[in-house]
């Protein structure tokens, strides 16, 4: 067996050896011709209808513009592309590989940084369409989570952690994470939060972490045994203490996101969050949720992060990914993506930079009722370190991943 | 034995490869799979950069926190699951065998048998759950205006992902019971009993159930193992603090750390241990139950006062068949629903939006799921006619072994053989193609065709074929020319039945397609847990309905290929 | 005619008529006396299958019948099988393969005997009471045809039916047995004082049964 093993990993080896350069997006008229007829497989979250139709309008638009097949694969969590990708690269799969472009940030990025799974050369700084992006006014398109993008990733859009309600049953909600767990206890079974390592409440985790920990400053640095313990002891301390009060007593969590929202929709629950600031008034409009649903942020302020999408070093179709890449960052694209009808996920593009009849595409947007304009929208707490999520989701896991 | 002897040679070979290539589509991928676990689990696949054998993996493994719960859930819920569903079946058939009430229930049973089972548990969950169905019907008695805080679907024991297992095994276990009724001759011996003074029940007990059960075995341990490892219904309806371990194994197969690939190994390693437990419980609690038959037959009582039982037993029986399609109904009324909140007992208008958008998106997993299907299920009677073929040919009869080795795929648990095929189709770079799923479906469709076809198979009455022979026929001509047209029925719904089958197949489509290949049932349990609900119902909806494409066919094509031809229609 | 009162004892079977599709397959009136045997006779297919399985509650859907069944003055016509106290024997022994000679005796054997040991040495009797002394532990499927008859009939009377009905018990086996077989047949029937319905197609049969002949058409 052992024979056979190193045989065929020879030989794949070996293969290796033959590699297509990366395409250079400096020279982009040969990447368009490259791209043109390529199938590129986008791996993105996959649970959000709407998201999903809008990756199906850019699919048909990058079909009809460039030749470019656009794939979506529907993932439940990132960490199940970098998963492949880095099985891919250990099996040395160096070309060919499955994944042609990935919609990722923060540790899943870190992670793929680190480990190489990434293409080497900065390719999305070279974009045509990145010189209108936002970087003066928006720090996160150059560090995601602290960590330098080196123009490894393409910003595609932004995040705020933003809650809800429903202003028929519950007039002042709680905007702070003190204020949220003497709520709780007052209110027991009315709060929920999905169970980690789902992305979502990993994210409410360290909004907690963040506003409740000593020193906010030790949180840009990675954790280490030597901090975690004083940094995140207010944060358990407080999930200690809510837990019994929770949804189910805490025996029991909404898997994800969008069971987060069908209880909302259900009224078992009276607060819900999400990472997009329209996506109550999405949901309104949908008929999914009452009109009478506000959006609120806490007053410290909460997580506001860039998404991106990232190519990853063995992509079959890299130029067919650039390709797809610059088109999210399109006026046109980003104008449609921030619409609550379709998505209401905000630009990372300078809007006031742009020319004028791209300007008035974002201007006639209507952003909904349930939104917070972007001056309410509160201060941006900035991301932790992403080392901080592998140890806070071990840690959840050991304290209450197993309800006795 | 009459043909000409030129042709004999060529013809035979190429029919002597089926039962080999049955067995081995049957017995390789498990046997490749086992071995893609056993290696990593003791730490050693080179390809990923580990060749020192080392227990590592099983002490990270036995570090997780909740183990010992998920453990146990999987052999509770097994368990359950398979007693359940057997003593309703049987004391279902004891009760009411040969009467009109049964003929009707098992009428309304059967096609329940193609239903997949995450529409099934998607519909159940949309029944029970606190702002589900029965509970909006409850708050408009009582006034609520929010759906009350119970643990139901989710519970920690597993009783609400226990329940939809049972109503998806109660059709099969069913239809492989009558399937082996007419072998045990169980209406004389009922008779025979009754005229002793037994009553019904005990009579079937006693007389018939021994025979029967002797045929019904392997496909009650099939329905153990699968419930042991389950995984689709785990998700919709299982607990998540701990979720089983089948759930668990997957989520340490996606984790982005390495190690955690080795850890999951040694979980899929002590899933095959778990699964090969509850068959061993099983088997002792076979023993006993034999053993306390035998006592009570010899005691002589006549337990003749069984109405209240017999009554329960068909309570039971169409309590479960109703159950699946109410939460079919609630799915479908939900696909086209507006606006619908709790505590409103109808939706608030209705609107085809959702089938609409639903369009869009479903084509390319529609597309999928039918693909997959047709091949898998085209293959899979190319093999079991071939080997049958041949069976018939070289003067066998269908032989137990050769049976028994179609249930090995079934007696594995899925997560853990499939998890080492995929290790092996990466590591050959096939992954993720057309090929490699359907193969990984070929291994659960097979069993099943060929099981639906031997019985049809081997009543044929070979006189027919004799006849033809003393004309000058050759067996080839027999074959295509006879013995297939005036099996068209079976052969059709054998196909009909691959075809729901891999329609319904989670695990298989996930792990190998590695999510390039979404058919329409990775959609609707990555759904399921989604915040539209609408959505989720059209999905389900069509999941549900796809099988019965397939029978509808099957039941179809007969009828205009043969509608001057009174004795192919009739059900042969 | 009525229940109760005179309790006439034997099994009488009273205007007895069972049609299929209008057409009028049995009619029969006749009563046996205890230990008395009333022979049925008649080709294949005229109807003999259809009164055995009326006297013994089995009477298909298709088929109506009308007319009583009265077993020493209690009408059963109503009743189910396992109600009715009458015994049926088969042209198979149908010995249920999973349990011994003596567990299939005892499947037999009325509840009302209680405790294993009792029980036992009343299968044991009855083995011995056929000529089949040792026979208690045997595989059925063992026994060859003759022996199996005989246990079939021992299990049968081990009920304590109050009548019994015999659907061609003896056509399965080969001629030599045959005479054997039925003559014990008959002997334990006239022993115990049952009212016997015996119902076969050769003519050698009813000579030996001894009773009155009754032909179907």
């Amino acid at each position: 067996m052992r024979i056979v093993f190193a045989a065929l990993a020879a030989i794949v080896a070996s293969s290796a050896l033959a590699r297509a350069d990366a395409p250079n997006p400096a020279d982009w008229s040969s990447v368009l011709a490259e791209a043109r007829g390529e199938t590129v497989y986008f791996y993105a979250w996959g649970g959000e209808p709407r998201i999903n139709d809008y990756i199906a309008w850019v699919g048909r638009e990058v079909d009809r513009g460039f030749g470019v097949r656009l794939v979506h694969v529907k993932v439940g969590d990132t960490a199940e592309v970098v998963s492949r990708v880095l099985t891919e690269k250990a099996a040395g799969r160096d070309e060919s590989g499955a994944v042609d472009l990935v919609w990722i940030n923060g540790e899943n990025f870190a992670a793929m940084k680190a480990k190489g799974l990434l293409q080497p050369a900065a390719w999305a700084t070279r974009l045509p369409n990145y010189a209108h992006v936002d970087g003066a006014g928006n720090p996160a398109v150059e560090r995601d989570f602290t960590v330098p993008v080196d123009g490894l990733e393409a910003p595609w859009g932004m995040a705020k952690l933003v809650f809800f309600h429903d202003a028929a049953r519950l007039r002042n909600p709680p905007k702070s994470a003190a204020a949220l767990g003497r709520w709780i206890a007052e209110n027991p079974g009315r709060f929920a939060y999905p169970q980690p390592p789902d992305f979502i409440g990993t994210t409410f985790l360290k909004q907690l972490l963040v506003e409740l920990t000593p020193d906010p400053a030790v949180l840009k640095e990675p954790a280490t045994d030597a901090n975690f313990e004083a940094a995140s002891a207010p944060l358990f301390a407080w999930l200690d203490a809510a837990h019994p009060d929770l949804w189910r007593s805490g025996r029991a969590f909404p898997r994800d996101y969008g069971g987060l929202r069908r209880l909302f929709a259900d009224g078992e629950i009276d607060i819900a969050f999400a990472f997009n600031p329209s996506d109550a008034s999405s949901a309104i409009a949908n008929g999914e949720l009452p009109d009478t649903v506000r959006s609120f942020v806490f007053e410290g302020g909460t997580l506001g992060n860039t998404h991106f999408v990232a190519i990853p070093f063995n992509a079959d179709a890299a130029a067919g990914a650039m390709v797809v890449a610059d088109f999210l960052l399109s006026p046109e694209a980003q104008a449609v993506k921030q619409d609550p009808a379709v998505w209401g996920d905000p630009t990372v593009l300078a809007v006031d930079r742009l020319p004028p009849e791209d300007r008035a595409r974002f201007a006639a947007l209507d952003l909904g009722v349930a939104t917070l304009p972007p001056e309410e929208l509160g201060p941006v707490l900035p991301e932790p370190h992403p080392s901080w999520v592998e140890r806070i989701e071990t840690e959840w896991a050991r304290r209450y991943g197993v309800v006795r | 034995m009459g043909a000409p002897l030129r042709r004999r040679p060529v013809g035979a070979a190429l029919l002597r490869l089926f039962p080999l290539a049955a067995l081995i589509v049957l017995v390789a991928p498990v046997a490749a799979g086992i071995a893609g676990i056993v290696l990593p689990a003791f730490g050693y696949l080179p390809v990923l950069g580990s060749t020192e054998f080392s227990l590592a993996p099983f002490r990270a493994l036995a570090a997780m926190p909740g183990l010992g719960r998920s453990v146990l859930l999987s052999l509770g819920t097994g368990l359950a699951t398979t007693a359940a569903a057997f003593a309703v079946v049987i004391l279902f058939v004891a009760g009411w065998r040969g009467t009109r009430v049964f003929a009707a229930l098992e009428r309304l049973v059967s096609p329940l048998l193609s239903v997949p089972h995450a529409a099934a548990a998607i519909g159940l969950a949309l029944l029970i759950a606190p702002s589900g169905v029965v509970f909006r019907l409850l708050a408009l008695a009582a006034g609520w205006e929010r759906p009350p805080d119970l643990l139901i679907v989710q519970d920690r024991d597993g009783l609400a992902m226990t329940l939809g297992l049972v109503l998806k095994e109660i059709p099969f276990l069913l239809l492989m019971t009558l399937a082996a009724l007419p072998q045990t001759r169980a209406a004389e011996t009922d008779r025979l009993m009754r005229t002793l003074g037994y009553g019904r029940i005990a009579a079937f007990f006693y007389g018939v159930l021994p025979a029967l059960y002797r045929q019904i075995r392997l496909a009650t341990l099939a329905v153990l193992a699968f419930s042991t490892a389950v995984v689709d219904v785990a998700l919709i309806l299982g607990p998540t603090t701990p979720a089983p371990l089948a759930v668990r194994i997957l989520e340490w197969q996606r984790a982005p750390d390495l190690d955690m690939h080795f850890v999951a190994a040694a979980g899929a390693l002590l899933q095959l241990g778990v699964t090969l437990s509850a068959l061993l419980a099983w088997l002792a609690a076979e023993r006993l139950g034999a053993f306390l038959c035998r006592r009570f037959a010899r005691s002589g009582r006549r337990a003749r006062r069984d109405a209240w039982l017999r009554r329960l037993s068909a309570l039971l029986m169409s309590l479960s068949a109703g159950t699946v399609l109410a939460g079919l109904g609630v799915l479908a009324v939900w696909s086209v629903a507006g606006v619908w909140r709790f505590p409103d007992v109808f939706p608030d208008g209705l609107t085809l939006m959702t089938w609409m958008r639903l369009a869009a998106n479903l084509v390319d997993p529609l597309l999928n799921s039918v693909s997959i299907a047709l091949a898998a299920s085209l293959v899979a009677i190319a093999l079991a006619l071939g080997s049958l073929e041949f069976e018939a040919r070289s003067g066998r009869t269908a032989s137990g072994r050769a049976l028994q080795a179609l249930y090995v795929p079934l007696l594995v648990p899925q997560v853990s053989f499939l998890f080492g095929l995929q290790i092996l189709f990466s590591f050959l770079g096939v992954d993720g193609t057309f090929a490699a799923v359907v193969t990984g479906h070929l291994v659960f469709v097979f069993p099943y065709v060929l099981l639906s076809l031997a019985e049809p198979w081997w009543s044929w009455d070979p006189r027919y074929g004799h006849a033809m022979r003393a004309l000058g026929k050759t067996a080839d001509s027999v074959f295509w020319r006879v013995r297939l047209p005036m099996l068209a029925r079976p052969v059709l719904t054998a196909a009909a039945l691959g075809f729901a089958i891999s329609v319904g197949l989670y695990l298989p489509t996930l792990l190998i397609g590695g999510g390039r290949r979404p058919t329409v049932t990775t959609e609707t349990v990555a759904l399921a847990s989604g915040g539209d609900l609408r959505l989720v119902g059209a999905t389900a909806l069509v999941q549900a309905l796809l099988p019965f494409l397939g029978f509808a066919l099957a039941a179809f094509v007969p009828a205009v290929l043969f509608r001057n031809r009174r004795r192919l229609r009739v059900a042969a | 005619m009525s229940n109760g009162g005179t309790a006439e004892r034997g099994l009488l079977l009273r205007n007895v008529a069972i049609r299929l599709d209008g057409d009028e397959l049995v009619t029969l009136d006749a009563a046996i006396g205890p230990g008395e045997v009333l022979t049925v006779m008649g080709p294949s297919g005229v109807g003999k299958s259809t009164l055995v399985a009326f006297v013994g509650g089995f009477l298909g859907r298709d088929f109506r019948a009308s007319g009583n069944i009265i077993l020493n003055g209690r009408d059963v016509t109503a009743l189910p099988p396992e109600e009715r106290s009458i015994g049926l024997l088969f042209q198979d022994a149908l010995l249920l393969p999973h349990l011994s000679v003596a567990g299939n005796l005892l499947v037999g054997l009325d509840p009302a005997v209680k405790g294993r040991a009792v029980r036992r040495r009343a299968a044991e009797a009855a083995l011995a009471e056929v000529g089949l002394e040792g026979f208690a532990d045997r595989d059925p499927a063992t026994l060859s045809g003759g022996q199996a008859a005989r246990v079939a009939l021992m299990r049968t009377l081990l009920a304590r039916p109050q009548a019994l009905v015999l659907d061609e018990p003896f056509s399965r086996l080969d001629v030599a047995r045959r005479a054997q077989v039925r003559n014990l047949v008959f002997a334990e029937c006239r022993k115990y004082g049952l009212p016997v319905l015996l119902v076969t197609h050769d003519p050698a049969d009813a000579e030996a049964a001894g009773g009155r002949i009754l032909e179907l058409r």
